[in-house]
């Protein structure tokens, strides 16, 4: 790996990315899939996609994964 | 798009036996004879049936009276829970402590009980009820995090610092030689290639450390458009690169 890796990796962009509006329409239907071991990544490929490049939509799906898995309660 | 006219969503009753089966049944009753402009709206219901959970949840929101004030209260409880943790994890990495947390939190959870009772006909029954209700709340703590933000910025929006650059994708400085003339080129095509808004927005997320939600609201904009602006700049900056030879031409990544 060299040294600007991480640059490179930022650059990237994927076709099948939906952008922040529809993954974040298909949230929580999403997160259930993950919080239930379904394949989540092959339904939605898109929002998996998207849900890798975008820090904001990423942040989110985190935050509403651990809700959905009872770390709020 | 919405049909020609109101009408009540499919509410498919809980097995015999349930409980939650005379619930819900008195809620569709209820709802039969309730004036049009009180009923769930008209949204195209896609999902074949509820949980009995969220039936309860749909049937009790769309009432008025003791049973509405008492989901009322219960969805904000739950919105609060939800902002409080979301607002503790996120709080280290913003740099946010304290009654200004829960204030934060607070404002979340009121207002993503406004959009939840606001948007009752968006649901489509596709997940449970309170899952598509605590990703308001999420929603809103990530937007009030970004408005957060403009009140103590570290960085002027019109700056545009390259030597942030290293730092900011992990470039030792001691190995300088190799990637000086990567950075160049990247600040070449920076310059000359993006579009003033790509620019704009690229310094604003990649030099400059604004967070995308705080851009968005600094720009009136709103997040999936400023995403697309960086995506688009990141596509043609990559592809500048990999035409002068800095980095390699292969798929994208996948995992």
């Amino acid at each position: 790996m060299n040294d600007w890796q991480a640059l490179d990796d930022f650059l990237r962009t994927d076709p099948r990315d939906v952008g922040c509006d529809q993954a974040m329409e298909m949230l929580h239907v999403y997160v259930e899939l993950v919080a239930a071991g379904d394949p989540a990544e092959q339904r939605y490929p898109g929002i998996a996609a998207h849900l890798r490049a975008c820090g904001p939509c990423g942040e989110d799906f985190e935050g509403l994964l651990a809700a959905v898995r009872g770390e709020a309660d | 798009m919405p049909g020609p006219g109101p009408r009540l969503r499919p509410v498919v009753l809980p097995a015999r036996g349930d409980p939650a089966r005379d619930q819900v049944a008195r809620t569709v009753c209820s709802m039969a004879t309730m004036p049009v402009n009180r009923m769930v709206d008209e949204t195209p219901v896609t999902a074949t049936g509820l949980d009995s959970e969220s039936a309860w949840w749909l049937g009790a929101l769309a009432e008025t009276g003791p049973r509405r004030e008492a989901a009322l209260r219960r969805l904000h409880e739950l919105l609060m829970r939800v902002a409080r943790a979301e607002v503790a994890r996120r709080g280290p990495r913003v740099r946010i402590t304290g009654p200004e947390l829960d204030d934060l939190a607070c404002q979340a959870a009121a207002d993503a009980l406004m959009a939840v009772t606001g948007k009752l006909g968006q649901f489509r029954g596709e997940s449970r009820f309170t899952t598509w209700a605590c990703k308001f709340a999420i929603f809103e703590v990530s937007a009030k995090i970004g408005r957060h933000f403009w009140r103590h910025p570290a960085v002027p929006l019109d700056a545009e610092d390259w030597d942030r650059l290293p730092d900011r994708f992990g470039l030792d400085p001691a190995q300088e030689a190799e990637w000086r003339d990567l950075a160049a080129a990247l600040r070449r095509a920076v310059d000359d290639e993006l579009t003033p808004r790509q620019r704009e927005v690229f310094v604003a997320i990649v030099l400059n450390g604004v967070p995308l939600d705080a851009l968005v609201l600094e720009l009136g904009s709103n997040r999936n458009a400023i995403y697309k602006v960086l995506f688009d700049a990141r596509r043609k900056l990559r592809s500048v690169l990999v035409a002068s030879g800095y980095l390699r031409d292969d798929s994208p990544r996948n995992s």
